[in-house]
């Protein structure tokens, strides 16, 4: 199968495993007193200075979480009560109209259920947040903003936003920014403190690590409502008995992935650019969506955009060739929609529903590549004949 | 033959609806050595989560369920959204027949409109040969290399009656595998549940897919508004009042809600909805007698018939029985007859007319001429 689609999820490191399976088969509750819970503790506390370190966190500041979602959710929900609870006037959330689904629903849900209004920040073309479109939704009431979130590199364009330029804004006003950079690790320079964020949202199993466990890095300062009520892990902010394995194994693939990043990115960066080469060569009128400079998207993302194509007939022909891909767009049970993301760059319905992204990881070969260059040219004829049903 | 025993390996897509049926119909085409694809018709707009009862056919349930049997029987599997096609092409033609004061049947109008021509033309543009649905139904392909539909070896599962409207070029891409065996509805759940489709002991779904409560008149009444307008008998006398007569069927007995009964004491029938002045003519039984109808919009499955008329016979509702007819094409429309008198005879509903057991053709019934004169 050629595999290209690890923004979805990425295969599991080697030594990933190997921490996991290590600890599957030690006993111990980390929040147990005696010899083993004490072992535990120590395995997870380890691995949270060593996440900590790849991120440039403080160990204080990683909460583990079930993962990205999770920890969107208590980043956007959190922060919004307690922000509210300490000032009523604080009901304002700014945000961008490319975040993913686990930020967009969470923030949507506090508008219909919670008294949130949602100021929706600006994007140019490619999907960017410019730091002066926050200055501007800001000033126009400092006082009332509960939080703003904006994600660090997009998930399905690749896009990536001048976070610290954002969170600066932010920092002058006394605004807790949030972003989720499950997308980002491993891929950029990811560091939390010379950030200026607030909370950050990681996720395990994009970088190599496994499903089911994430981290939200939060700085101490912030004590968000918890979501989740329970034992007192975690900060008492995210309560639930902690997952040793996963979280060793989560560390281990921390380490790998950000003491690579750097030699990673540049590779993966020139195979990403001989596949948006190929497909061009071979589909002439496949317009690459996202930013076009290098330096402003994701060096593992390519997206496309096949005018007169559904997406999901180019899925179809793609997977029944061995080739997996996404659409790039959240599924309504299974069925697609044109994707909000593209929406808010401008992008016509119709042409929105007919992308495909192409996502990199560390598996990935020159062969992947080639096989998809053989077949694209024929796969994207086929389906511009079967149309927009 | 049919074309599921053709010894060519063909690509085919499974229209699986994530019934009992369906589930079958792709296992047997994938174990006839086709190369399948499941993909399950995402037709409303809004779904629900759960199927309520044996109703509906497009909640996500459902979608899962067809998800799952495509899994067992190890073939590719997609969800296609042509719930627009499907709102513009049955439901707002279903709304507007009522209107009209005709009983349309949307399952036939699906087959012609949706699954066999929105999906069958996006199958053969991506390349596939065959769409092959869960239906009762038989093509023959004959030695001149046309197509025959005939009913289903069992009768009492034949469902060629919502294929009437298929063409030549239809059934040529169609694949019927459930249609050629004697297969009683238990032998069907058996044959899903010795193949691990946990789908066999789901209940069958009855009704209008896009009415998950059932309640036809409710609907009709949501989207027609209601509008009171007079129940009269043959003469013209007023019975009673009624709340739309979008709402009620020729040949409907029960919910006519009249005060007093009949003269003779006998059931009054529903004989005739006249949507211009809104109003409902009721009557007995007899009077529902129809000696005689046309029909517009033929469309003949495979050859059309020769010129002139010859007898054949009729069914003129899913499950109903048949009739001997004698039909003969005039212009662009089907005029027939019936040998003996038969009852309930709806606008709106299609005539299927069949050649034994060959499927000749359908047409919308436009007029009918009643043995006693309605007034």
């Amino acid at each position: 199968m050629v595999y290209l689609d690890h923004a979805a999820t990425t295969p599991m490191l080697p030594e990933a495993v190997q921490a996991m399976t290590a600890q599957l088969t030690v006993t111990g509750n980390a929040s147990s007193l005696h010899a083993a819970g004490r072992r535990a503790r120590r395995t997870v506390e380890e691995a949270r200075e060593s996440l900590a370190a790849s991120l440039g966190a403080r160990p204080s500041e990683v909460v583990f979480t079930a993962g990205g979602t999770e920890a969107d959710n208590l980043a956007v929900k959190g922060l919004y009560w307690s922000r509210r609870a300490a000032d009523p006037a604080r009901t304002r959330i700014l945000v961008s109209p490319v975040e993913h689904h686990a930020v967009l629903d969470a923030v949507e849900w506090l508008a219909e259920q919670e008294g949130a209004t949602v100021d929706w920040l600006p994007v140019d073309q490619y999907g960017r947040v410019h730091a002066e479109a926050l200055r501007e939704a800001i000033a126009r009431n400092p006082a009332d903003v509960a939080l703003a979130t904006v994600m660090w590199a997009n998930n399905e364009i690749g896009t990536v936003q001048p976070i610290r330029e954002l969170a600066e804004v932010a920092r002058e006003f006394a605004i807790p920014l949030h972003a989720d950079a499950v997308q980002a690790v491993g891929q950029l320079d990811v560091d939390f403190a010379a950030s200026g964020l607030a909370a950050m949202t990681v996720s395990g199993h994009k970088i190599g690590g496994p499903y089911g466990i994430g981290a939200l890095l939060l700085g101490r300062e912030h004590a968000p409502v918890p979501v989740l009520h329970g034992g007192g892990q975690e900060r008492h902010v995210r309560s639930g008995t902690l997952d040793t394995p996963a979280i060793a194994a989560f560390a281990a693939a921390g380490r790998h992935a950000v003491a690579h990043r750097e030699e990673f990115a540049r590779e993966i960066g020139t195979l990403r650019d001989d596949l948006i080469k190929a497909v061009k060569a071979a589909a002439p009128d496949a317009v690459l969506g996202g930013d076009p400079d290098p330096a402003g998207r994701l060096p593992a993302n390519a997206h496309f955009t096949f005018p007169g194509c559904e997406g999901d007939s180019l899925l179809l022909l793609l997977d029944a060739q061995g080739i997996a891909c996404s659409t790039g767009s959240a599924c309504t049970a299974g069925v697609a929609q044109p994707s909000h993301v593209l929406l808010a760059t401008g992008m016509s319905q119709d042409l929105a529903r007919g992308t495909l992204r192409f996502s990199l990881g560390h598996t990935s070969t020159a062969q992947d590549v080639a096989a998809l260059a053989e077949v694209i040219g024929p796969v994207v004829e086929r389906a511009r004949g079967a149309g927009l049903s | 033959m049919t074309d599921a025993a053709a010894p060519r390996r063909l690509r085919v897509l499974a229209a699986m609806s994530g019934g009992v049926d369906s589930a079958v119909a792709a296992a047997r085409a994938a174990e006839a050595g086709h190369d399948v694809t499941g993909v399950h018709l995402a037709l409303s707009e809004n779904p629900t989560s759960f199927r309520t009862g044996a109703r509906g056919c497009c909640t996500i349930e459902d979608s899962h369920d067809a998800r799952r049997a495509a899994d067992v029987i190890g073939i590719p599997f997609y969800v296609w959204d042509l719930a627009e096609r499907f709102r513009e092409d049955v439901v707002e033609d279903f709304i507007a027949e009522y209107e009209a004061g005709r009983t349309p049947n949307p399952c036939l109008r699906c087959n012609e409109k949706i699954k066999f021509a929105a999906l069958l033309d996006k199958a053969l543009a991506l390349g596939f040969d065959a769409v092959c649905t869960g239906h009762y139904a038989q093509v023959v392909l004959r030695e001149d290399g046309s197509r025959e539909l005939h009913r289903a070896t069992d009768m009492a599962k034949d469902q060629s009656y919502v294929l009437g409207v298929l063409d030549d070029r239809q059934l040529a891409h169609a694949m019927f595998p459930l249609g050629d065996t004697p297969t009683t509805k238990t032998e069907i759940r058996e044959e899903a549940a010795r193949r691990g489709l946990f789908v066999a002991k789901k209940p069958d779904s009855h009704d209008i897919c896009f009415i998950a409560d059932g309640d036809t008149q409710g609907f009709l009444a949501k989207r027609l508004g209601s509008a009171e307008g007079d129940i009269v008998d043959e003469s013209g006398t007023k019975l009673g009042t009624h709340e739309g007569a979008y709402g009620f069927t020729i040949g409907q007995r029960k919910g006519l809600r009249i005060g007093t009964p009949a003269a003779d004491g006998k059931p009054r029938y529903v004989l005739d909805i006249s949507p211009v002045n809104n109003t409902v003519t009721v009557g007995p039984v007899e009077s529902l007698d129809v000696t005689a109808l046309t029909a517009i919009k033929p469309r003949w499955c495979g050859r059309p018939p020769a010129d002139g008329p010859a007898v054949y016979t009729a069914q003129l509702r899913a499950h109903g029985g048949e009739t001997e007819v004698t039909a003969e094409v005039v212009g662009e429309e089907l005029r027939v007859s019936f040998t003996e008198p038969v009852r309930g005879v709806a606008p709106g509903q299609a005539v299927v007319l069949y050649d034994g057991t060959r499927v000749v053709g359908s047409a919308t019934i436009a007029t009918t001429r009643r043995a006693a004169s309605v007034a």
